[in-house]
């Protein structure tokens, strides 16, 4: 212990007497620090944006949409008809073991009114389970419910857009609004819920009862069919079988055969973000593989000026082993120099790069975050550096031979 | 008068490419506790070697060195320099002190790597600069000292630890008479303290105040010759100093 001591003081009053070159020789190992830190952050926070925007989807989904058709040859593309209906999605629910929540859903867009505001919108019909599944709280109100659905209703949620957008600060529940002319009471004001993957505000909607949307709003042909069903599995190891049970009851269903193209598709939106967000973890890292060669550079300049000072010092080194110091004592006050070099540096590195990652944060709104791993891993990092690039010149003026060195001229 | 230097016939060839150089051929002679004795010669008479070898900073090819009852040519570089640690003091021509370093720190340099509590190492060398007349001037650096004065702080660096012997290579070499004759004073001191000095010089002037000449020719000693030792202080005091 007093040996590490010993030669840490010894080590701290070399680089006093040349404080400028410790500072410009450190200089390399703080910016490689700061990049490090400053890049792993803005990657993080890119990720961490993208798993949040996976949390509010919802988490374990499987997204079931019509497909297409084929008329005289002509294949109409995903979308291009309406087969989906809402006894899918009860069958769904009832038959399918490893299915959680089934929310179905159809969509359109119109008008609402609310004494002298107006604003144009999107109306989705949908069952209570929907905020079940995209895991959506309510601010006020109640959730609209299964008899709302079966009774066919004139009630609604409305998004924080619109509330804000016809309601301004008044709390719109048990107000009535009129959507496509046909006054509906909000019962219930959802919680806000930010942009989706595509950069759509998820807060600019309605929810009004599946059957009354059906029946009232859209004027559907078909009254009973549903543009989307939403499928959430009990959990994410069961995501997969979930999406093979719901293919297996839908090709029954809808007799799916060799005469009979499959009109449906199945997307599972969980593994899809998650491959998004794998790739930005890859970006992060590779941020951070660049910012380290810089951190690199700034290794070889410290070995640079270990070696210069090495020779520098070689008078010094042989008089310090003629007096009695062991090559261990010599090795040891090389590395310690070298690893004081990178850990200051380090240390200065990690505050401008935590600085660097704020500014970022505020001026171009870019979430970024700095986790404590980050900053242990750096500072062991740059320890590591002083440790690895110091090595070959301390063990160089280790293995100085002292006669030749006290004859250093 | 026990014996603290025993070199029987030391040898040591350095070995250049196909050179063989051999720069001491044999050379065996003893040192006894409290003896003052320089070692002379020709550039190339092989004293410098010699003083390595004494020094322990170098090994014998050939033969054996015991110091202090101890054969170096047996021990590990650990052992070796825990040996110029604690029974070695080194005196060089070209001071060889740290620079920009003060010259108390200087002289608990040798503490330092015997790993002494600082405060004792400071009280060591503050008694070791107070023998070599260096009082008041311990936290001057390296640079705002004289010659005499640096080289007094290299003798107060040797002494610290209390060693068997001092070994002194041209220690007046870079300095004046008059402050050659200072410093000849200092070792005399030393000297008359018990301490044992070895000292290669190639100054006869120097030499008069030491007890015993060995004279260097060719890697043997040729002579080596007690001396009736002239009084350094005295000199002083002749010139007025």
């Amino acid at each position: 212990m007093s040996t590490f001591l010993q030669s840490f003081l010894i080590a701290v009053r070399a680089l006093r007497v040349n404080k400028m070159r410790a500072l410009l020789t450190m200089l390399g190992i703080i910016i490689g620090i700061a990049a490090v830190i400053a890049m792993v952050a803005i990657g993080a926070g890119a990720s961490k944006m993208i798993s949040d925007q996976i949390a509010s989807i919802g988490s374990n989904l499987i997204l079931v949409l019509p497909g297409s058709t084929t008329s005289g040859g002509m294949r109409g593309g995903s979308g291009s008809t309406q087969t989906l209906t809402y006894d899918d999605a009860k069958a769904i629910m009832a038959e399918c073991p490893s299915v959680e929540a089934v929310a179905p859903s159809v969509r359109g867009s119109g008008q609402v009114v609310y004494g002298n505001q107006n604003w144009s919108t999107v109306v989705n019909g949908v069952t209570p389970e929907m905020l079940i599944v995209r895991d959506w709280a309510l601010e006020s109100g109640r959730n609209i419910t299964q008899s709302d659905v079966d009774g066919a209703t004139k009630n609604c949620l409305i998004g924080q857009t619109v509330a804000d957008n016809l309601f301004g600060a008044t709390d719109p529940v048990g107000k009535i609004i009129r959507i496509k002319k046909i006054p509906f009471t909000v019962v219930g004001l959802l919680a806000r819920k930010g942009q989706s993957l595509q950069g759509q505000d998820q807060d600019d909607v309605i929810y009004v009862p599946l059957r009354t949307a059906q029946r009232k709003l859209l004027g559907s042909q078909f009254p009973n069919l549903v543009g989307s069903i939403m499928v959430q599995a009990k959990n994410a190891e069961v995501l997969k079988s979930a999406e093979d049970e719901v293919r297996a009851l839908l090709n029954q269903r809808h007799r799916i055969g060799p005469s009979r193209e499959v009109d449906y598709t199945i997307r599972n939106l969980t593994e899809m973000l998650a491959v998004r967000e794998q790739s930005s973890k890859v970006m992060s890292m590779l941020l951070g593989a660049v910012a380290s060669i810089s951190l690199v550079v700034g290794g070889i300049g410290i070995m640079n000026i270990m070696l210069v000072s090495v020779t520098e010092r070689t008078r010094e080194i042989g008089i310090r082993i003629a007096i009695g110091a062991k090559r261990r004592d010599i090795l040891l006050q090389f590395l310690t120099e070298a690893v004081i070099l990178t850990t200051c540096g380090g240390i200065i590195g990690m505050l401008l790069g935590v600085a660097g990652a704020r500014a970022v944060a505020a001026l171009v709104g870019w979430p970024t975050v700095v986790s404590p791993d980050t900053i242990v891993v750096a500072f062991a990092f740059s320890a590591g550096v002083g440790v690895f690039f110091g090595f070959y010149p301390a063990r160089k003026a280790a293995s100085l031979n002292p006669i030749e060195a006290l004859r250093y001229e | 008068m026990s014996e603290v230097v025993s070199l029987n016939d030391v040898a040591k060839i350095y070995t250049m490419g196909e050179e063989r150089v051999e720069a001491m051929k044999g050379v065996s002679f003893t040192v006894g506790s409290g003896e003052f004795v320089s070692i002379m010669g020709a550039s190339g008479s092989g004293k410098s070697t010699c003083m390595n070898i004494l020094g322990c900073l170098d090994v014998p090819t050939r033969g054996a060195y015991l110091l202090d009852g101890v054969n170096v040519g047996e021990l590990s570089n650990n052992q070796l320099a825990e040996i110029r640690n604690k029974k070695l003091g080194f005196v060089f021509q070209g001071f060889n002190l740290l620079p920009r370093t003060t010259a108390r720190e200087n002289v608990e340099l040798p503490l330092v790597y015997a790993h002494l509590p600082a405060a004792q190492r400071r009280e060591r060398a503050m008694a070791a600069l107070e023998r070599v007349g260096l009082v008041g001037r311990e936290s001057h650096y390296t640079n705002q000292l004289s010659g005499g004065q640096q080289q007094r702080v290299a003798i107060a660096r040797a002494l610290v630890n209390e060693p068997a012997i001092i070994l002194a290579d041209e220690p007046t070499g870079n300095l004046d008479s008059r402050t050659t004759v200072e410093i000849m004073t200092i070792f005399q001191q030393l000297n008359s303290q018990g301490i044992t000095i070895i000292m290669v010089t190639h100054e006869p002037d120097v030499a008069e105040f030491t007890g015993r000449h060995i004279i260097f020719r060719d890697g043997m000693v040729i002579t080596d010759t007690p001396h009736a030792a002239k009084s350094a202080a005295s000199v002083q005091e002749e010139r007025g100093l």
